[in-house]
C-alpha cells in the first residue's frame, strides 16, 4: 500500500508521516499527482483547472518555510468549482461564470491555506450543483473511474472521481441534497457532510443557502477527521455558522462500537432499492454489531416526502440566489444585438444572457424555483414545504432521543449509465432519496464505502447522526472501515 | 371642494452608522464611484451577509420614539426584481415580520389644533446604488448600495397637502433629535413616496390612488400633492377616471406625469432571508432603549413654555432642532433672562449663522459661556446694545470671543463719571447758545449735545450715563 | 398533470429573465407538470399548526460591530466587469422604469 513509487495512491494521513520524516518532498509527491493527472485525467475529466506552474512555485515555498509546517502541511487538495480560490477561476461548471476570478477566497480555502495545504485545482460539478451525475457542467461530464461509461455520481463529480482515480489526495466537495455522499458512494470513497453551520460557507457560491454545507471527500474515514478538523469552526463572516466548539475528531477514531445505538429506519429498505445496494448495507449493519454495536428497526416516516419537499425549497433558494448572475458585473454578458428586437436594451440583455449563460437544468430549476414563490402559489408550495420540512426535522429528533445514529444505504443504486437520466429530471432528483432528509434536518451525514457490486462498481453506506456530533459519525464509520477493505479497493480506469 | 383627499406617506431615511448594514463598508460616499464597496454590498457570488449592530440601534431609537409597538421576533427577506442598481438582483428587506407597528405622530394642523397621524410600520432594509445615464447606457456606481434604510410607512391618515408638509417636519424634527439620520431630503438621506386619491365628501370608500415619486424637498411634496388635489378632482369632477400608476414630479413645469411604462403586476417573491438568521428583542433591550431616548421636541416645547415662560410661538422656534435647544439650555444655565436669550437666538444670532452659510448652531464655534458674556456686558453697561448686535455678527463671522473682539477694538464704553462729567463741560462751554436754547424750554437740544459728547469719544460713551450728567448740569 | 401551463411557465420565465427558446417551451413545461404532480404528495401531510422551517439551527442575534472595514480596491472591483467605463459598470442604457 505505502507504494513509494506511487505517492499519489496515498492518504493524507500516510503522506503528512513521509513528509515529517523526510522520506518524501512536496514537490515530488506534486509531480507524481500531476504526472497522474496527465495519465488519467483525459479519461476521468474530473478537473476543470489545474495550474500547474503555480502549483510547482507553491510547493518550493512551502519547502522553503518548513517552520509554518501545519496540520495540512504540503496536503494537495482537490477544490469544487464552487468555491472561491482568490484570482483562480471559479466557474460552478457555468457558462455563465465564464472567466470570472474572485477577489476573496472562500474561508474553508483560507484555513486549507493557512494549515500548509496545496490546493491542487478545480474540479467538474454539476452547473451550479444541479444534479446528480456530474453531467450538467458546461465542460463536459465526469466520468466514473470504476467504469467511464457511468456517471461519477454528483453534484460534487470531480471532487469525487479525482479522489476516487488517485490523481489528488483529498478534496472539498459541497452537498445541498447529497451532492458530497451520493458521489463518494458510487465513486468508493467516503465523503462527509457535517452539521449545517458547522463549517462556513463564506465562499461558496450559494445553491440553496439553508442546505448548502461544504465538507470533504476522502480515501478513508482518518482523512476525513482531518480535513474536517481544519475546516470546522465559527466564521464571523457567516451569520449562520454556529459558535460551537470544535474536538480534534482524530481523538475519536477507535476501532470498536461498544455501546453504539443504531436505527434502521425501515423506509430506506425498500422496492426500488437495489438488491446488491440492500445486501452489501446489511451485510454491513451485521459486521457493525459484532464491533459491539446494537440496531433495531426504526421509522422516519416522512422520509418519503422528502425529495418533494427539497424540489420546492432548494429550487426556490436557488432562483434568487442565481438572479445576481445578470451579465453587470462579472461573468458572462450575452453580446446579442439584434435589433428587430423591440424588448428595451437592458431587459434584451438579461433576457439573453441567462438564457444564453444557463444549461437547461439551471433553467428548469429556476423556473421550478421562481414558480413556487411567485405570487399566489407562495402559501401552497413554498410555506407548505417548510412546514413539511419541520415534520422530517421532527422525525429525527425523535429517533435521536433513543439512537446514536441511523444506518441506511447512500444511493438506492450504484452508479448508472452516462445520459440515462439526463432527460427525466424526476428520475434523476429520485436518486437523492436517501441523502436529502439530512440537508433538511440539517443534520450530519457519511458515507463510506461498503462492498461492490457484481459489475464492480461500489456501493455507499450512509451513517446519519445528531447535529454537531460529527466525531460519532467518523468513529462509527472508522471502526467499521477498519475492519473491511473496500477503501483499499482500486479503479483500473477502463470502460466497463 | 366636494372630495375628502386622502394621502399616505412611505419615508426612507439613510440612517447613519459608521457602515453599511450588512458589511464593513463606510457609509461616508466617496466621490469615486464604486469606491466605497466590496464583496458583500456587490452582491459577488458566495458571500454572506452580517447583519450591523448599530442599525438595530438606531431604528428602535426611531421606532420607539414614534410610539411604535416593537416586535419580539424579527428577521429579514429577500424582495426579488432585477435592477442594475441591485447587485444580487433582490434587496434584502423585511416583509411580514417587520421592526415595529402602530406608531403615532402628532402634528399642528391648519386650524391650530393638534392631529395623530397613526404609523403602519417600521421597516430595515438595504440601500440600492446609483444608476447615471448616458445617451447609450447607463452607468452604475454602487458606493450607495448597502447603506440602512428605514422605511416608515405612515397610515392614510394625512388629508391635505399642507398636512403631508407637516408630517414630514414634524418627523424630521423627531429623527434629528434622536441623532439617527441627517433626514436631508436634498441630499437623498430622507426619501418620500406619496400615495394620494381622492373621495366624495363622507364616503367610506376609497378612491384609485396615485403614487407620487422623485419629489426632493418637502415643499415638492407639498408642490406635487397639490397638483394631484387638483388633476384628479378634474378628472373625478368629468367623470373620468384616476388610473392607478406612479407618476413623477417635474419640479421645473411643476407638474407630476405619468411613468408611462409597461410595468409588469409587482411580484416580489418575498420569502424569509436563509443567509440571515432572526432577531430577538427582549423587553429589556426595549426598556433600555426607551429610557435612554432623549427629551423629544413636543415634551421639550412644552417645558418651555410651562417651566421657562417662552411663548408658544418662541419654544417652537427653539425647539425645533435639537442643537438650538440645547444651546439655548445651555445660555439658560448661566443667565436668567430665558426671553432674552430666545430674542437674541432666533433674531440676530440666526442671521449670523445664515450669514456665515452654517446649518446648524452647533457648528458655530462660539458657546454659551462666551454669548452669555456679551450679553452681560449689556446689562453692565460696557457695551450698547447696539454694539453687541455688530460684535455678534462679526464674532461668529470670524469665530472669534465677542470679548476678545470688545477689547481688540477698544469698543469697551465708558462709563467713567469723572471723565464723562468732564467731556459734558466741555461740550456745553463749546456749545453755549445750544445750553441757552435748552434752557429757555427748548428740550430737545439736549440730543445735540449728547452727540457733541459722542462725537468726542467716537461712540464710546455709555449714551444712558451722558444724558444723566447733561440734564443734571443743564438744570442744576 | 396540467398543474403548470405553457403561460405559466412563460411568465415565470419573464419573471427570472431566461428567454425560453421556441422549441423549450413545450419540453419544459411537460418536465414541470410531472415534477409538481410528484410534489403534490405534500397535500397529504398535516401541516395544522406546524411552524414552517427556514433555519434548522435556532440560532438568533447573529450581529457584526459597527467598525469600518476598508473596502476593495476599485480595480479589484471592475476587474471582472463585462461592461465599464471609468470606474463605473456599464450597462444597456435603462428606459426608466421600463424594467423594473
Amino acid at each position: 500500500m505505502k507504494d513509494p513509487k506511487k505517492p499519489y495512491t496515498l492518504t493524507a494521513h500516510q503522506i503528512s508521516n513521509l513528509i515529517r520524516e523526510k522520506k518524501i518532498s512536496i514537490s515530488a509527491l506534486l509531480d507524481s499527482l500531476l504526472k497522474r493527472i496527465d495519465d488519467v485525467d483525459k479519461r476521468v475529466k474530473g478537473f476543470v483547472s489545474v495550474d500547474k506552474k503555480s502549483l510547482k512555485e507553491r510547493a518550493k515555498d512551502l519547502e522553503s518555510e518548513p517552520k509554518s509546517v501545519g496540520k495540512l502541511y504540503g496536503i494537495p487538495v482537490t477544490i469544487k468549482d464552487n468555491i472561491c480560490v482568490e484570482g483562480e477561476p471559479t466557474t460552478c461548471g457555468s457558462k455563465i461564470l465564464a472567466g470570472f476570478r474572485p477577489p476573496y477566497n472562500a474561508t474553508v480555502v483560507e484555513r486549507l491555506r493557512g494549515e500548509g495545504a496545496l490546493l491542487l485545482g478545480k474540479a467538474n460539478m454539476d452547473e451550479f450543483a444541479f444534479g446528480s451525475s456530474c453531467e450538467t457542467s458546461c465542460y463536459g461530464p465526469t466520468h466514473n473511474p470504476w467504469d467511464l461509461d457511468r456517471i461519477p455520481g454528483g453534484s460534487s463529480g470531480g471532487s469525487a472521481a479525482t479522489v476516487a482515480a488517485d490523481e489528488t489526495i483529498c478534496a472539498l466537495g459541497s452537498d445541498t441534497g447529497g451532492s458530497i455522499r451520493q458521489p463518494a458512494a458510487l465513486c468508493g470513497v467516503v465523503g462527509f457532510k457535517p452539521t449545517y453551520g458547522r463549517v462556513s460557507r463564506y465562499g461558496l457560491i450559494a445553491f440553496a443557502s439553508s442546505l448548502d454545507q461544504i465538507g470533504p471527500l476522502t480515501k478513508d474515514v482518518r482523512d476525513s477527521a482531518l480535513l474536517l478538523n481544519v475546516i470546522a469552526g465559527f466564521d464571523p463572516k457567516d451569520s449562520t455558522s454556529a459558535e460551537i466548539d470544535v474536538p480534534d475528531y482524530t481523538t475519536f477514531l477507535s476501532k470498536d462500537l461498544k455501546g453504539l445505538r443504531i436505527g434502521i429506519p425501515k423506509e430506506y429498505f425498500v422496492k426500488g432499492v437495489d438488491k446488491e445496494v440492500n445486501e452489501a448495507v446489511w451485510k454491513s449493519i451485521k459486521k457493525m454489531k459484532n464491533l459491539g454495536a446494537t440496531y433495531e428497526e426504526i421509522s422516519l416516516p416522512h422520509t418519503k416526502y422528502a425529495v418533494a419537499t427539497y424540489y420546492i425549497v432548494a429550487p426556490a433558494e436557488a432562483s434568487s440566489n442565481l438572479e445576481r448572475f445578470d451579465g453587470v458585473q462579472y461573468g458572462y454578458r450575452s453580446p446579442e444585438k439584434d435589433k428587430t428586437d423591440s424588448t428595451p436594451p437592458l431587459l434584451r440583455m438579461y433576457n439573453s444572457t441567462r438564457r444564453d449563460g444557463f444549461g437547461a437544468e439551471a433553467k428548469r430549476r429556476i423556473i421550478l424555483g421562481t414558480y413556487s414563490l411567485s405570487s399566489g402559489y407562495y402559501d401552497a408550495y413554498y410555506l407548505k414545504a417548510q412546514k413539511v420540512r419541520t415534520r422530517i426535522k421532527e422525525d429525527f429528533d425523535r429517533v435521536f432521543k433513543d439512537y446514536d445514529c441511523i444506518v441506511t444505504p447512500t444511493s438506492p443504486t450504484p452508479a448508472f449509465k452516462l445520459g440515462e437520466r439526463l432527460d427525466d429530471p424526476l428520475n434523476m432528483y429520485l436518486s437523492d432519496i436517501f441523502t436529502i432528509s439530512a440537508n433538511l434536518a440539517g443534520i450530519p451525514a457519511i458515507s463510506i464505502p461498503c462492498g461492490f457490486t457484481s459489475k464492480g462498481l461500489p456501493i455507499g453506506l450512509q451513517i446519519i447522526g445528531k447535529p454537531f456530533e460529527e466525531a460519532t459519525l467518523l468513529r462509527a464509520a472508522y471502526a467499521y472501515e477498519q475492519s473491511t477493505e473496500w477503501h483499499l479497493m482500486k479503479p483500473e480506469i477502463k470502460r466497463g | 371642494m366636494k372630495y375628502d383627499i386622502v394621502i399616505g406617506l412611505e419615508v426612507h431615511l439613510q440612517l447613519n452608522t459608521k457602515t453599511k448594514i450588512f458589511c464593513g463598508c463606510s457609509t461616508t460616499f466617496g466621490n469615486s464611484p464604486n469606491s466605497q464597496t466590496c464583496p458583500v454590498c456587490l452582491g459577488f457570488p458566495g458571500v454572506l451577509p452580517v447583519f450591523n449592530k448599530g442599525v438595530l440601534d438606531l431604528s428602535l431609537r426611531s421606532a420607539l420614539a414614534l410610539g411604535c409597538t416593537v416586535s419580539k421576533f424579527i428577521k429579514f427577506d429577500r424582495k426579488n426584481y432585477f435592477y442594475p442598481d441591485l447587485p444580487k438582483n433582490f434587496q434584502i428587506s423585511q416583509y411580514d415580520l417587520p421592526l415595529a407597528k402602530d406608531g403615532l405622530l402628532e402634528i399642528d394642523v391648519e386650524d391650530g389644533s393638534r392631529k395623530r397621524i397613526r404609523i403602519r410600520r417600521v421597516h430595515m432594509e438595504e440601500d440600492a446604488g446609483k444608476l447615471v445615464h448616458e445617451k447609450e447606457a447607463s452607468l452604475v456606481d454602487f458606493n450607495r448600495c448597502g447603506t440602512p434604510l428605514l422605511e416608515i410607512v405612515s397610515e392614510p391618515d394625512i388629508n391635505s397637502p399642507e398636512e403631508a408638509y407637516r408630517y414630514l417636519t414634524a418627523l424630521k424634527e423627531i429623527l434629528r433629535y434622536l441623532e439617527v439620520s441627517d433626514c436631508n431630503m436634498e441630499e437623498g438621506s430622507l426619501r418620500c413616496d406619496a400615495n394620494i386619491s381622492l373621495k366624495p365628501k363622507g364616503s367610506e370608500e376609497l378612491g384609485t390612488k396615485a403614487e407620487v415619486k422623485n419629489v426632493n424637498s418637502f415643499k415638492a411634496v407639498r408642490g406635487a400633492l397639490s397638483y394631484e388635489v387638483q388633476r384628479q378632482e378634474e378628472l373625478l369632477s368629468n367623470s373620468e377616471r384616476v388610473v392607478q400608476e406612479t407618476r413623477l414630479w417635474d419640479p421645473d413645469k411643476e407638474v407630476t406625469v405619468s411613468m408611462r411604462s409597461k410595468e409588469e403586476a409587482h411580484d416580489y417573491r418575498y420569502f424569509p432571508e436563509p443567509d440571515l438568521v432572526p432577531f430577538v428583542i427582549t423587553d429589556k433591550t426595549i426598556q433600555e432603549v426607551r429610557s435612554a431616548l432623549p427629551e423629544l421636541p413636543q415634551a421639550k416645547r412644552a417645558r418651555f413654555i410651562k417651566e421657562i415662560g417662552l411663548s408658544e410661538y418662541d419654544a417652537g422656534v427653539i425647539t425645533s432642532e435639537k442643537e438650538m435647544a440645547d444651546y439655548f439650555e445651555g445660555c439658560i444655565k448661566l443667565y436668567d433672562k430665558p426671553k432674552v436669550v430666545a430674542n437674541w437666538l432666533m433674531g440676530d444670532f440666526t442671521a449670523a449663522l445664515k450669514e456665515k452659510g452654517l446649518e446648524s448652531i452647533s457648528q458655530c464655534e462660539m458657546d454659551p459661556a462666551d454669548f452669555i458674556g456679551m450679553l452681560k456686558m449689556i446689562d453692565d453697561g460696557s457695551i450698547s446694545g447696539k454694539m453687541a448686535k455688530s460684535i455678534l455678527a462679526e464674532a461668529i463671522q470670524e469665530g472669534k470671543a465677542p470679548k476678545d473682539l470688545v477689547s481688540a477694538k477698544g469698543l469697551t464704553q465708558i462709563s467713567d463719571k469723572p471723565q464723562l462729567e468732564d467731556l459734558v463741560g466741555k461740550a456745553m462751554e463749546e456749545n453755549g447758545e445750544v445750553v441757552e436754547e435748552y434752557r429757555r424750554g427748548k428740550k430737545g437740544a439736549i440730543a445735540y449735545l449728547v452727540g457733541q459728547v459722542m462725537q468726542k469719544t467716537k461712540g464710546k460713551a455709555n449714551p444712558k450715563l451722558v444724558n444723566e450728567i447733561l440734564r443734571k448740569k443743564l438744570e442744576g | 398533470m396540467g398543474i403548470i401551463k405553457k403561460k405559466d411557465v412563460l411568465y415565470v420565465a419573464s419573471l427570472a429573465r431566461i428567454k425560453l427558446a421556441d422549441g423549450q417551451i413545450e419540453g419544459f413545461t411537460g418536465q414541470l407538470d410531472s415534477i409538481l404532480d410528484y410534489i403534490k404528495q405534500l397535500d397529504e401531510v398535516d401541516t395544522e399548526s406546524v411552524q414552517p422551517t427556514s433555519h434548522v439551527l435556532p440560532m438568533v442575534n447573529v450581529f457584526r460591530k459597527d467598525d469600518v472595514k476598508p473596502s476593495l480596491p476599485q480595480e479589484k472591483v471592475l476587474e471582472n466587469a463585462p461592461g465599464k467605463e471609468g470606474y463605473f459598470f456599464k450597462v444597456p442604457k435603462v428606459i426608466d422604469g421600463a424594467e423594473k
